[in-house]
């Protein structure tokens, strides 16, 4: 095993749980896709540079899209809801 | 179940799980140390009998050529369950005024990112196409340079809001792009079933190792993948943005 295959195994290790640590809904997505780059480095450096390639689009692009717009409907709905509440309650 | 009997019940099944686990690494070849047959073999006559000087393209698009088949309609059928899911639904309606869709900008983009992100645009799709069409030849194929692809028009989005991402890919065009490519893909396979007999064997001319009209079929079927992923990704996208812009509850508003 060398240094950089190594680094990049302890990247991913330290970043999978970064991912897990992180509180917010809205941050997790940022740290899921420094997740996915260094998942991108470990793939590369394991010599799978077409797994590397999908890896780096779908988990910096494809999914954070997604999971921030869908955050976004949620909390607009909240939103909505204790409104209705607050207008009902007085 | 009280804390400490849950504490006892994770702590015996904890031990018990790591045996298990020490066992079974224990029986694992060395770090580096390949025994397969069928790699070995693949990556032997991927050049010499299929032409192609990226193995795992040859792989996906010419060996295992029908495994990717039900990938590629994984990907169609998730994709139509998301547009199912995110449709319309009775409660809701959609938003026709164009002023309104244009003030949900994300709070407007700075002149720095709108910047950054149209510059990007025309190196992304060329990226995209490149990576699609040297499939055989380079790392990459018609699934990474399809999302490739698609992050173009999403950038679009970044840059100048949402109403310009709909212009660059009408909801009509992503999805008949999609329907196109699966069925490329599929119409590739039925090819070898017409011309050599068997469902997914090559039925074109090799080429020469190394040019980018070479081995055979792979360069069409890593196209119609291409525009099956490039047009997934976009329906997909957009179903999520209509349904985080456009469509409101009746009742909410």
């Amino acid at each position: 095993m060398t240094i950089l295959q190594i680094a990049a195994l302890s990247a991913v290790a330290l970043a999978g749980g970064a991912v897990v640590a992180a509180p917010d809904p809205l941050r997790q997505t940022m740290v899921l896709g420094i997740y996915g780059l260094t998942l991108t480095m470990l793939f590369f450096v394991f010599q799978a540079p077409d797994v590397a390639l999908s890896e780096i689009v779908v988990s910096t692009v494809g999914l954070p899209v997604m999971i921030l717009l869908a955050l976004r409907k949620i909390n607009e709905q909240e939103r909505q809801r204790r409104d209705a509440e607050g207008g009902e309650d007085p | 179940m009280s804390r400490r009997a849950r504490l006892m019940l994770f702590g015996g099944s904890a031990v018990g799980l790591a045996i298990v686990l020490v066992l079974g690494l224990r029986g694992l070849p060395g770090f580096g140390d390949y025994h397969g047959v069928y790699g070995r073999v693949l990556s032997g006559i991927g050049v010499t009998e299929r032409h192609a000087t990226d193995v795992v393209t040859a792989l996906n698009f010419d060996f295992r050529g029908f495994d990717t088949l039900g990938e590629e309609f994984i990907l169609f059928g998730s994709v139509l369950g998301v547009v199912l899911i995110l449709r319309e639904m009775r409660d809701e309606h959609e938003q026709p005024s164009q002023a309104e869709a244009e003030e949900h900008r994300f709070a407007g983009p700075s002149e720095a990112l709108a910047a950054l992100a149209i510059g990007l645009v025309p190196g992304m799709i060329a990226l995209g196409v490149y990576i699609v069409v040297h499939g055989q030849l380079t790392p990459g194929g018609g699934f990474q340079g399809g999302i490739v692809l698609a992050s173009g028009p999403l950038a679009i989005f970044l840059a100048g809001g949402y109403l310009r991402l709909k212009l660059s890919s009408p909801h009509t065009l992503i999805e008949i792009a999609d329907a196109v490519g699966a069925a490329g893909y599929a119409l590739v396979g039925l090819g070898g079933l017409v011309f050599v007999g068997v469902f997914f064997k090559n039925f074109l001319p090799f080429g020469i190792p190394g040019h980018l009209l070479s081995a055979g079929q792979m360069d069409i079927a890593s196209v119609a993948v291409g525009f099956e992923v490039n047009g997934a990704f976009l329906v997909a996208w957009s179903e999520f943005l209509d349904q985080t812009i456009l469509v409101t509850r009746g009742s909410g508003s």
